[in-house]
């Protein structure tokens, strides 16, 4: 699949913001975290503008982006539709966690609502970009069960690397946050590792044979393609460069995405908090250039079964 | 709507004959040539006389080898939509621009309504749909639904244009979804197939396999081969005294 870089910065940027508004919304439910209208402002401004940066760039994508607002329409039966509701519809919690926290600096029960609700709908919507993906049979790599727990993983473990970094140039220190940021850093790079596996192990069902409908008439050769230039079917669905370096690929996207943060933040957690900071700052670059080549990847290397017709054997 | 309609009892759609198809091409060449001013227009062509010409059409036609050995063949295979019954490319759109037609089956792009999101491509086994880069929305094959029904034009004209245009009759267009129409005797005759039938999408158009190919090596008869038996005339008995002291 063509690694667009739209669909890049829009699933890995707003994936970050939504995380850190669970993250936020999370410990501003519990009491953990002081209602201070500065931090407020700052931390739910950084996920507000990550998830609307994500969400402009996702409009890139589009041949026809004055028509976006089209797409809430059929919430009925499609994936992308979904998200696109509840990414809007996170907002109207999201905006009164804000009005509660960043104004009027308080912590109440109506702002406690307001703010699980954000986490539900935050959920939701991350979940709904994994579906996205993993609803489509015709792309093997991607009709795994682990596309969509990954989603909201990632998500979860780069919005809480952003919170705990934010927190910490206040001189915030919650040590759960840090333990749970390392856990979800882990628990990613394990998700990853297995993801990769299955995928390589999943049969590959689809022959060219049955492309043409002539399964049992033997082997199929591509003689004269269709076209003297790739068309849009060969541009979009038949990019195969990522699988080349796939392998050392995944040792970047497992090192520094998330075994060199995780080391990071392990550190930051026994030392003076302005080096911590630093230490956190340094796991977010780290952890952006695995993510994002994880997300490059996560297209590159899928495979759609259309190329059976353009010589792929299998599928 | 991107909630399928209940099946229809109509089912349009094209039988495509590949024992009879030779890759002309003409099918393809017509459907742009229709579709480029139809409903889909414009098909349009992006760098058509430099160095990287490519555009948009709705019709593809492949050609392939296939087997080994002496039943080896080369297979011409033209690609367009199947009009799938429980097509995934209309549910995944969210705009609503895709969509079956609860009457015949026909699968459209709203044209008005696309907003050029690609979901639809990617959902389709059979790369039926092509984007259009300079328009900003996705084309695909309409079933000519601007000839089928179009009072306008000869009665013999109101099939899709790759119909009218094959020279060979490979394509047939028709009701599937009537057991009794012509398309679904050809299908039942010849043993139509479906195109990856295990992906789930139950197409409607269905390819014709080829015939079983002659052996080579034992489809001459044999008598054709063998010399002419002699008659018993005497003129040939003649020649063949001739022949005979010709040889010692």
């Amino acid at each position: 699949m063509h690694p667009a870089y739209s669909v890049i910065f829009f699933t890995t940027l707003s994936g970050a913001g939504y995380g850190l508004l669970i993250c936020l919304a999370t410990l501003y439910s519990l009491g953990a975290i002081p209602p201070a209208p500065l931090l407020g402002l700052l931390s739910l401004g950084s996920a507000f503008a990550l998830i609307s940066i994500g969400l402009l760039a996702s409009t890139l994508h589009l041949g026809r982006p004055s028509r976006a607002w089209r797409a809430f329409s059929q919430w009925r039966t499609s994936w992308l539709s979904r998200e696109g509701v509840l990414s809007i519809a996170s907002f109207i919690p999201a905006g009164f966690l804000a009005i509660g926290w960043i104004w009027l600096g308080t912590y109440s029960t109506i702002f406690v609502c307001m703010a699980v609700a954000t986490v539900g709908l935050s959920l939701a919507t991350v979940y709904c970009t994994g579906m996205i993906y993993q609803s489509l049979p015709t792309i093997r790599a991607w009709h795994q069960p682990l596309v969509t727990p990954i989603y909201v993983v990632l998500a979860i473990a780069t919005g809480s690397l952003l919170a705990l970094f934010i927190l910490r140039t206040f001189f915030i220190e919650i040590p759960p946050l840090s333990i749970l940021t390392i856990a979800a850093l882990l628990l990613g790079a394990a998700l990853k590792r297995t993801y990769w596996r299955i995928v390589a192990n999943a049969p590959r069902t689809f022959t060219a044979g049955q492309a043409i409908g002539l399964a049992s008439i033997g082997d199929v050769r591509p003689l004269d393609p269709p076209h003297g230039q790739a068309n849009f079917v060969m541009r979009e669905m038949g990019f195969v460069v990522g699988r080349k370096h796939a392998e050392k690929l995944r040792g970047l996207i497992l090192g520094a995405g998330f075994l060199a943060p995780a080391v990071l933040l392990a550190v930051a957690l026994v030392t003076i908090p302005i080096v911590a900071t630093f230490l956190t700052g340094l796991a977010i670059v780290s952890c952006a250039i695995g993510i994002f080549t994880e997300r490059w990847l996560f297209f590159a290397e899928a495979q759609h079964v259309v190329t059976l017709y353009y010589g792929a054997k299998s599928a | 709507m991107t909630a399928l309609p209940p099946p229809s009892k109509t089912k349009l759609g094209l039988v495509i004959d590949l024992d009879t198809c030779v890759g002309c091409q003409a099918c393809a060449t017509s459907c742009k040539e229709w579709n480029t001013g139809g409903y889909s227009a414009p098909l349009s062509d992006i760098d058509p006389y430099g160095a990287d010409p490519h555009g948009a059409w709705l019709n593809r036609v492949h050609s392939f080898e296939v087997g080994a050995g002496d039943t080896s063949r080369t297979l011409h295979f033209p690609r367009s939509c199947l009009h799938c019954e429980t097509p995934a490319c209309v549910t995944v759109c969210p705009t609503g621009a895709s969509y079956k037609r609860a009457e015949d089956g026909i699968v459209l792009v709203d044209p008005d309504l696309c907003i050029g999101c690609k979901l639809c491509s990617w959902a389709c086994a059979y790369g039926a749909r092509e984007y259009d880069y300079a328009d900003g929305i996705m084309k695909k094959c309409t079933l000519c639904v601007d000839r089928i029904y179009n009072e306008h034009i000869p009665e013999e004209d109101r099939i899709p244009a790759c119909v009218r245009a094959c020279p060979t009759g490979a394509r047939h267009f028709g009701d599937l979804g009537d057991p009794r129409s012509d398309v679904s005797k050809l299908v039942a005759d010849r043993g139509g197939v479906d195109l990856l039938p295990d992906m789930g999408f139950k197409p409607v158009n269905k390819y014709l396999p080829p015939r079983a190919k002659r052996d080579a090596t034992n489809s001459i008869p044999s008598a054709a081969t063998e010399a002419v038996a002699s008659t018993g005339a005497a003129l040939e008995k003649l020649f063949a005294f001739a022949d005979k002291m010709f040889t010692r």
